[in-house]
């Protein structure tokens, strides 16, 4: 059962970033592009390791998948950040 | 089966991905986009080596060839301004004569090594190792080799180093540094550098029973001066020069002063001492992990620190906020 409910997490979380991969080519602007790399992305992700933890059961590689997660989270966002604010900097797109 | 099937599928787009991430980092026209191409290569081959059941390698992999020398290049690049490639590259007759013998090579070498791999009884070392892994003190194998059975070896990777950060510090004064970082990325690196620190020190310790040791160590605590030094760091978080020039040192150090101490008692040259092994490697590692962290802090920062001699840094624009 929860192996199952595993699979259905993976598979929305990859959902998740084939929605993402198709806003980075088909959106217009680095922002939007962004936006949608970042908020699909890391959600898919959380979901993945959601289903992850939940396909190996064990606690300690629970926490792990979550740190992995957070880790991840953090990364982006400063770095999408980073990103936006320099092509503000430069006022390009 | 079905399992089988499927990884012999990933097993194959892996090949395949590497293989046209390579010819992309090295036939893209823009020096910028090649460097991208060669970090996503080099994170896809960490891949290939954690599917090849070498995770230290595939640890290395991630560390050295995507991260720091993807950083390594970044910044390169950030001191080349025309990032286009100069010249016409058209391939002359003798290029794709060379190109196509290259290829034929290759193609000959993956047949023989395929052949070899399946030939009835190869003699491997491994079992050998195998065998004397309850000597060594450490029960990873990979560490075994390296810092017992031929640990004369890495102390000469180690001497390797020292020549290549001597010759990045002849190079002249530091590359300019970075502006001081905004509050969103100061915020994370007051999280981040802690974290990595203390990844290193977990790396180093299971270096003696898992994946991990020295080397992967040393690459994490560079990734922390990195990101120091992209945060506005000057100094990327190095103490000052004389401590810089010991760590720069302290692994052929130790394992020199170690290996005169073994000849002392009349054992060969870093021929521990029964029961001494496990001790005496962790010493080492642990003094190796500074000297490689500190090198490659050093090559980032792509030269001799300004506090390391009376130059001034070629051209500081925009006069960065010394914080450290």
């Amino acid at each position: 059962m929860t192996e199952f409910l595993g699979t259905v997490f993976i598979l929305i979380g990859l959902a998740f970033f084939a929605a993402g991969s198709i806003g980075l080519l088909r959106l217009p602007d680095l922002h939007s592009r962004l936006h949608a790399l970042t908020k699909a992305d890391n959600l898919g992700l959380g979901l993945i390791c959601a289903g992850l933890a939940l396909i190996d059961g064990g606690a300690l590689n629970a926490v792990k998948l979550f740190l992995v997660w957070v880790l991840v989270l953090a990364a982006s966002a400063a770095s999408a950040h980073l990103i936006a604010q320099q092509a503000l900097r430069q006022g390009g797109k | 089966m079905m399992a089988m099937q499927l990884w012999q599928l990933l097993d194959l787009l892996l090949a395949g991905l590497t293989l046209g991430l390579g010819w992309a980092a090295v036939s893209s026209p823009d020096l910028r986009r090649s460097v991208v191409f060669f970090i996503a290569f080099g994170l896809l081959l960490a891949v290939v080596w954690a599917r090849l059941k070498a995770p230290d390698l595939a640890l290395a992999e991630a560390a050295i060839g995507a991260g720091l020398s993807g950083a390594l290049l970044l910044s390169a690049l950030r001191d080349e301004p025309d990032t286009a490639m100069v010249g016409d590259v058209r391939v002359g007759p003798i290029a794709a004569l060379i190109s196509l013998a290259s290829l034929a090579l290759a193609a000959g070498f993956a047949w023989v090594t395929v052949h070899t791999l399946g030939s009835a009884d190869p003699v491997r070392l491994a079992d050998e190792i195998t065998a004397q892994l309850p000597n060594s003190g450490v029960s990873n194998p990979v560490t075994a080799v390296l810092l017992n059975f031929r640990a004369y070896d890495t102390l000469l990777e180690l001497a390797v180093l020292l020549a290549a950060v001597l010759g990045i510090l002849a190079l002249g004064p530091a590359r300019r540094p970075y502006r001081a970082a905004g509050p969103l990325l100061d915020g994370l690196l007051r999280w981040l550098v802690p974290l990595l620190i203390v990844t290193a020190g977990y790396l180093l310790w299971a270096g003696a029973h898992a994946p991990g040791g020295a080397f992967q160590a040393g690459a994490m605590l560079a990734a922390a001066a990195v990101m120091l030094r992209l945060g506005g760091h000057t100094s990327a978080g190095l103490p000052r020069a004389p401590i810089q020039r010991i760590l720069l040192t302290a692994g052929i150090a130790a394992f020199v002063l170690v290996g005169v101490t073994t000849t002392g008692l009349g054992l060969g040259f870093l021929q521990y001492p029964e029961g001494w092994s496990g001790a005496l490697i962790l010493l080492i590692e642990a003094a190796a992990t500074l000297a490689i962290a500190t090198t490659l802090a050093l090559a980032y920062i792509g030269g001799r620190p300004t506090t390391w001699g009376p130059e001034k840094p070629a051209n500081t624009a925009g006069e960065p906020a010394e914080r450290d």
